[in-house]
């Protein structure tokens, strides 16, 4: 009965290991790749929310910095690239001059 | 025209050594003067892996140091026509030899006419890989379907492209088709994506190979393997013929093979 059921199970389920495999594998050698740990990556993350919070007031909850891939300019490869995504509630008054 | 190819992986036990032996005897079965140098030193396996560990007079170190002649040391592989194997040392360690001494020793092959010089590469990215690049045209990378090898050979990868060896190839090894097709296991598309770089070939894993090991007679010699097929396969991509990654490679089942499936409990 049960190979009856494997018959209709779907291909390529994202809960199968070779998915889970593939993404974490993924995740790795982004960080391999440009020699930054999770941990540089939070150390920045805070210094970021630093110099930031200078100038306005921004939403931490919601902030978002990761290392991904972006295809290269002059090649066929691709390129690391940091990517952040900073919601701001508001300016701080008192440095808009 | 003489081509170096160094055979490297970064992990160990994906299959370095197994694949030397099997493109190197591939290649002198198609006809091709081969040497096959273990530069492995301190951990010689590749003659065990070919079944010349009893005719080892001289190793790579005697030639290095000028102890014997290279014809000397070079074990003519007496089933196969055209076949020789440089042994590494294994009492010395990878200090033993430099990266010059390595290139001058593939020249002094180059020298000797063969067509194809198949350079084993010990694990890791230390002096040992170093050596055995040092004198390379061009390089195959070898790796299983698992994170931590490939990972490793994404390493590897861009420690080739750094020393002037771009494009390598990469052989992806002990493909379980049938874990492909539950899900449970990376497939050559995932992998090739991930690596960016091109495919030689996909060798399903095969107990002819173990069985080929213990004799000490590459699997490649043998009609009934698999693996022997898909190293076949390889040996005429390396000589620029252009084959097909055959079906029993990515074996894709069909709706009458789990039609079929069904009713075989």
């Amino acid at each position: 009965m049960l190979d009856f059921f494997s018959f209709f199970k779907k291909k390529n389920d994202p809960a199968a290991s070779g998915s889970v495999a593939k993404d974490r594998l993924k995740l790795v050698l982004v960080h391999d790749r440009v020699n930054c740990s999770s941990q540089v990556l939070e150390m920045l993350k805070t210094d970021i929310i630093k110099v930031i919070s200078n100038y306005m007031e921004i939403d931490e909850e919601e902030l978002d910095i990761q290392i991904t891939q972006t295809p290269s300019e002059d090649n066929n490869g691709t390129v690391p690239v940091l990517y952040a995504n900073i919601p701001i509630k508001s300016m701080k008054k008192s440095n808009m001059g | 025209m003489s081509e170096v190819i160094v055979i490297t992986s970064g992990k160990g036990g994906v299959g370095k050594t197994t694949t030397s032996a099997n493109l190197g005897c591939g290649l002198a079965i198609q006809g091709k003067k081969v040497a096959l140098v273990d530069a492995d030193i301190g951990l010689r396996n590749l003659d065990v892996v070919m079944g010349l560990e009893n005719r080892i007079v001289y190793d790579l170190v005697d030639v290095v140091e000028g102890n014997c002649r290279l014809k000397q040391a070079l074990i003519k592989d007496k089933r196969y026509e055209g076949l020789f194997l440089l042994p590494a040392a294994q009492t010395r360690d990878k200090d033993a030899v430099s990266p010059e001494q390595m290139k001058k020793l593939c020249d002094n092959l180059k020298e000797e006419g063969f067509d194809y010089i198949i350079i084993d590469c010990p694990a890791g990215i230390e002096q040992g890989f170093r050596n055995a690049i040092a004198g390379a045209d061009r390089a195959i990378v070898v790796t299983t379907p698992e994170v931590s090898a490939v990972r490793d050979a994404d390493r590897i990868i861009g420690l080739l492209e750094a020393n002037e060896l771009r494009n390598p190839m990469l052989i992806l090894n002990r493909l379980r088709v049938d874990l492909v097709q539950k899900g449970d296991m990376m497939n050559i598309e995932d992998v090739t994506e991930i690596l960016a770089v091109d495919i030689l070939g996909v060798v399903p894993d095969d107990e002819s190979i173990v069985i080929a090991t213990n004799k000490g007679e590459p699997a490649v010699s043998n009609p009934d393997s698999r693996a022997g097929q898909a190293y076949r396969n390889i040996v005429r991509r390396i000589m620029g013929e252009e084959v097909p990654i055959m079906s029993f490679e990515a074996k894709q089942e069909g709706f009458f093979d789990k039609l079929m499936g069904l009713f075989r409990h």
